[in-house]
């Protein structure tokens, strides 16, 4: 790159930064005395919880901050410009013409929701080369071309349809490279990538990183990368910043703060992550812990712990919206041939990315959706019974034996009803107990998932998410189920307090002798949870073992990509971003895996004890 | 790599669970309740906390309509057709005597051939107040002769002037409430019902319910509104009695104007059966009846009854377009529509202007309802 270099190693210095925004209750101190530099071409990593003020940084920086903040204080010097020169972007006007020549130019950014961030109504090839045009007099043609040449660059196999193609015909992985594209066109000396990845697949995640790092190189481009996770930045930062609640607590280098972490807050953060390989019996370290009121331990059931549930050759599909007399709809399966038992105790872990099939297994199971195909015979203690076709009434017996901890904390609590309505429905609804006792029922089951008395009288909203689903636990607790279900229980919250709701599932399920099915697209938490592990692909089940087996010698293609495409926190062991090959079709698995275009046979082989692999038709047939 | 930069770390002591003690205010907004929340939030919307207050009065006021009313509704003054508006004086030659009219005395133009009516200055006519005047039927129960404010003794006191019967325009205006009013709230009751009853349907059911409600809103919503009307009141048949037509009335503009609210209802209906809580809520084993009694309906009630307020001027305006046009209430049964009536006839306004002073309240009406339904729909999701 022909950049004239005043000599200096910053690209971005940002001195004593603070940000307040006016709110209805007043001002709110979002950053104070932010203090850091972004070296050219390489990456800094700004790392926090939600509200840590991390997001607020990059909107200073790109002169994008919401109508009600402005900058309090401080210095932030871009020393990139086209002249060479170096400009104070704290004190330039948001729309003044000297930031508008940065923003997008100069410095770039890519954001987390791919979608949002692409207008549905323009092709992605104009919204590419809108920004070209804007900032340089490159004409029609000229734009045109650098735009397809930059699409080839990010992996798009026809650039020149892509001028012409609508972000909603993309995947959400294809829409954030499309992004990326945009936000490259104008050669930018600074990308802010703020959670690029969040809402993306592991796999995917893990081509997208590794994508930005190549183009960084080629460029000499620095990033500024804004994330939760700290297995990405050890993944992709040279330097890091750690922030919470509006200040930065440790920065430093990548090798500094991550082999000796010193403040208590990053100590804390990083023995809160699930990390693979930990000892067996190891714990997390949530920021803060919740100590159980103290009860005898529920004594441990002598023998081979019974099947509470089991599920054979469950199948669903799905009928898109058609009108009721269209004849032909055409199915669109969701869940093919899956079956697994799980035992009294224990916890199956079921793992898979979008579209995988987990969460419709989890609602079958639950018998909120019934299955096309299939038997699920679940344990009350009686014995395994048959509950894939129960009558109505019998149906309500049953709910109370098996519940569901829901994945949105915000949407799983009836805005409208006090906590302790919400923890005796379930009581009021199965007639147990007098209004008396459903009352102290939700005392008790409040001060179970270590939260007040206090507490029940108040509304949902005043709750954090992790106190939300805390409550949505105690819920599910309400009519001592014998099995829960977890449906992706942490995904919505940060990793702090993924790890008090982890340590408190665990803690319940020793106490409560509880079960539970595990949903999730985080290997590392179903490690940290789970007895087995279910690996689920297209809705089938591609590989399901022992979690210690699983790790350690995992057989499918599929699910070692998943286990490589994890970004790790081990400093020693940064994510082969480039391993992350495409093998998420079943057409594109190598033999014996492979799994063709219909009629479409497969079947589950053990080829350990207790360790089960799908294998495709060739294989099948040779074995036949 | 360039020059190591230094290992910084924040030296000022680090608690965790910093900023998580809530004040009592915060406390108190915690445990209110939604209802609370939502006048809370409402209360901030000053222009729709002053509709509610008017729209509040005036309905207050409208079982009194006898005692406000300073005539009877039906009063002629024969000699007093067509008379303009008597302004109200305080002061009599430079004295201050009390609210009070100069007397008319009539005169005829034979010029122009018209009535003139010139204000006898020589005697204040006090105008009297919590007075008796005029008996009249309270709730068809009691005889009473009270009013708020009565006629000068031997004189008359035509605020808004009069109609071509002689009778007193801001009497009949006072009648007319009634029925104005009421028209939009019993309309809207039939529509609320239409409403909540076929979206509920089509939302939660879905499948081919669904599919039915939608098109015939479909085929609702193409017909053109005021021919419709007009076919419809003109079927209604000419023998009923004036109540009956007024129910008439109301039922067609009910029947007509329930989709906009069954869309709202069907809308907010496929968007709450998304939400965890209601799915929480089945897995507990609760029955459809308790979803919909528990979780559904307060959860958009308020969405609903904020629509339902913003529908209610265009009840008002089509009762009054129908009574205007000769094809809705007829009198006796008197509203401000019929009263309008009266000024369909271009020569009628140019030389009577005061006939077209019953658009004043309509205006008024239909602006506070739709200060009152913005306020409520602002405020309508408190969690927002």
């Amino acid at each position: 790159m022909a950049e004239p270099t005043t000599g200096r190693r910053e690209l971005l210095d940002i001195r004593n930064l603070g940000v307040s925004f006016e709110t209805a209750t007043g001002p709110v101190q979002a950053l104070r005395n932010a203090q850091f530099a972004i070296p050219r071409g390489r990456t800094f990593a700004l790392v926090g919880e939600s509200g840590s003020g991390k997001s607020v940084t990059a909107q200073a920086i790109m002169g994008l901050l919401p109508a009600n903040g402005r900058i309090t204080g401080g210095t932030i010097e871009f020393f990139g410009k086209r002249d060479g020169g170096a400009v104070d972007i704290a004190r330039l006007s948001p729309s003044s013409k000297a930031m508008r020549a940065l923003r997008g130019d100069r410095i770039a950014m890519i954001f987390q929701e791919p979608m949002s961030s692409l207008s549905p109504v323009h092709t992605v090839g104009n919204q590419v080369t809108e920004a070209m045009r804007i900032h340089t007099r490159a004409s029609r043609a000229e734009a045109a071309d650098a735009a397809m040449a930059l699409f080839h660059r990010v992996g798009f196999r026809d650039p020149k349809a892509m001028l012409r193609t609508y972000p909603f015909e993309l995947s959400g992985g294809m829409r954030q490279r499309a992004m990326i594209a945009m936000a490259l066109i104008c050669d930018p000396v600074l990308l802010i990538a703020d959670e690029p990845t969040t809402a993306l697949d592991v796999t995917t995640q893990a081509q997208i990183l590794h994508l930005i790092r190549e183009l960084q190189d080629e460029r000499d481009m620095a990033v500024l990368l804004i994330t939760h996770d700290l297995g990405i930045v050890n993944t992709m930062a040279d330097e890091i910043a750690v922030m919470f609640r509006g200040e930065i607590m440790e920065s430093g280098t990548r090798d500094q703060l991550l082999r000796d972490p010193r403040h208590p807050y990053l100590r804390a953060l990083m023995r809160a992550v699930p990390r693979f390989h930990m000892m067996p019996g190891e714990r997390l370290v949530p920021l803060r812990e919740i100590r159980l009121p103290a009860v005898a331990e529920a004594p441990a059931s002598p023998g081979a712990p019974r099947d509470v549930l089991s599920v054979e050759g469950i199948s669903k599909s799905f009928y898109p919206r058609a009108a009721p007399w269209a004849r032909k709809r055409q199915a669109i399966p969701a869940v093919t041939d899956v079956g697994f038992t799980l035992k009294a105790g224990r916890t199956l872990g079921i793992v898979g990315e979008s579209g995988s099939g987990k969460t419709t297994v989890a609602r079958i199971v639950t018998r909120a959706l019934a299955p096309d195909a299939g038997r699920i015979r679940f344990d009350d203690g009686s014995g395994l019974t048959d509950i894939t076709d129960l009558d109505p009434g019998r149906l309500k017996a049953f709910r109370r034996w098996i519940q569901y901890v829901f994945q949105d904390p915000h949407s799983s609590l009836d805005p409208r009803m006090t906590v302790e309505q919400i923890l005796t429905e379930p009581l009021t609804v199965h007639r147990d107990g007098t209004p008396a006792q459903r009352r102290e029922r939700a005392a008790e089951l409040i001060e179970l998932v270590g939260l007040n008395r206090r507490h029940l009288k108040r509304y949902p909203h005043s709750f954090s998410g992790g106190q939300r689903q805390r409550i949505g636990m105690a819920r599910a607790l309400a009519l001592s189920p014998s099995v829960i279900v977890c449906d992706e229980p942490t995904s919505a919250l940060d990793v702090s307090v993924q790890a008090q709701i982890l340590n408190l599932l665990r803690d319940l399920q020793a106490r409560l002798g509880l079960s539970y099915l595990f949903v999730s697209h985080n290997l590392a938490v179903v490690d940290y949870m789970a007895d087995d592990i279910m690996v689920m692909c297209r809705g089938m089940v591609v590989e399901r073992a022992p979690r210690a087996r699983l790790f350690s010698a995992p057989v499918h293609p599929y699910t070692k990509v998943l286990i490589a495409a994890v970004p790790d926190l081990d400093i020693d062991r940064p994510l082969d971003v480039a391993a992350a090959g495409a093998v998420l079709r079943p057409g594109d698995w190598p033999e014996p895996f492979r799994i063709g275009p219909e009629p479409a046979r497969s079947a589950m082989v053990e080829v350990a004890p207790d360790h089960f692999v799908r294998y495709g038709d060739a294989a099948i047939g040779a074995v036949a | 790599m360039a020059g190591e930069i230094p290992h910084y770390v924040n030296p000022a002591p680090f608690d965790p669970a910093a900023g998580e003690t809530m004040s009592a205010r915060e406390e108190r907004y915690y445990r209110a309740s939604s209802l609370r929340l939502i006048w809370w939030k409402f209360r901030t919307h000053r222009l729709a906390l002053l509709a509610l207050v008017l729209l509040g009065t005036l309905y207050v006021t409208l079982p009194f309509v006898e005692v406000i009313a300073p005539y009877g509704l039906q009063s002629r003054h024969g000699d007093h057709i067509y008379a303009p508006p008597q302004r109200v004086h305080l002061f009599h030659d430079g004295d201050f005597v009390g609210p009070f009219v100069y007397a008319y005395r009539f005169e005829f133009d034979r010029e122009k051939f018209q009535r003139r009516y010139v204000s006898d200055e020589s005697t204040p006519q006090p105008l009297r107040f919590f007075c008796r005047g005029e008996p009249y039927r309270l709730w068809g129960l009691f005889d009473a002769d009270f009013h708020l404010l009565c006629p000068p003794s031997g004189g008359t006191a035509f605020l808004l002037g009069t109609d071509r019967l002689g009778r007193d325009m801001l009497s009949r205006i006072t009648y007319g409430a009634r029925i104005s009013l009421t028209v939009g709230l019993v309309g809207i009751a039939i529509s609320f019902a239409l409403g909540l009853t076929l979206g509920g349907l089509a939302g939660y059911l879905g499948g081919s319910v669904d599919y039915l409600v939608q098109r015939v809103i479909e085929i609702l919503r193409s017909l053109p509104e005021l021919p419709l009307w007009l076919a419809l009141s003109a079927a209604l048949p000419a023998h009923w009695s004036p109540i009956l037509v007024f129910f008439g009335i109301t039922l067609i503009l009910g029947l007509l104007d329930w989709p906009g609210l069954a869309l709202a209802v069907r809308a907010k209906l496929l968007s709450l059966r998304a939400e965890d809580y209601v799915r929480a809520a089945e897995l507990i084993g609760a029955s459809r009846r308790r979803i919909i009694a528990r979780h559904l309906i307060p959860n958009f009630m308020s969405h609903l009854i904020a629509s339902a307020t913003l529908s209610i001027p265009a009840m008002i305006l089509g009762e009054t377009a129908l009574s205007f046009l000769g094809l809705g209430l007829r009198p006796p049964v008197t509203s401000w529509g019929v009263l309008l009536n009266e000024a369909q006839n271009l020569a009628a306004v140019t030389l009577y202007p005061w006939l077209l002073v019953p658009m004043i309240p309509v205006m008024a009406t239909v602006l506070a309802f739709n200060f009152l339904g913005d306020g409520l729909r602002d405020a309508a999701d408190p969690y927002s």
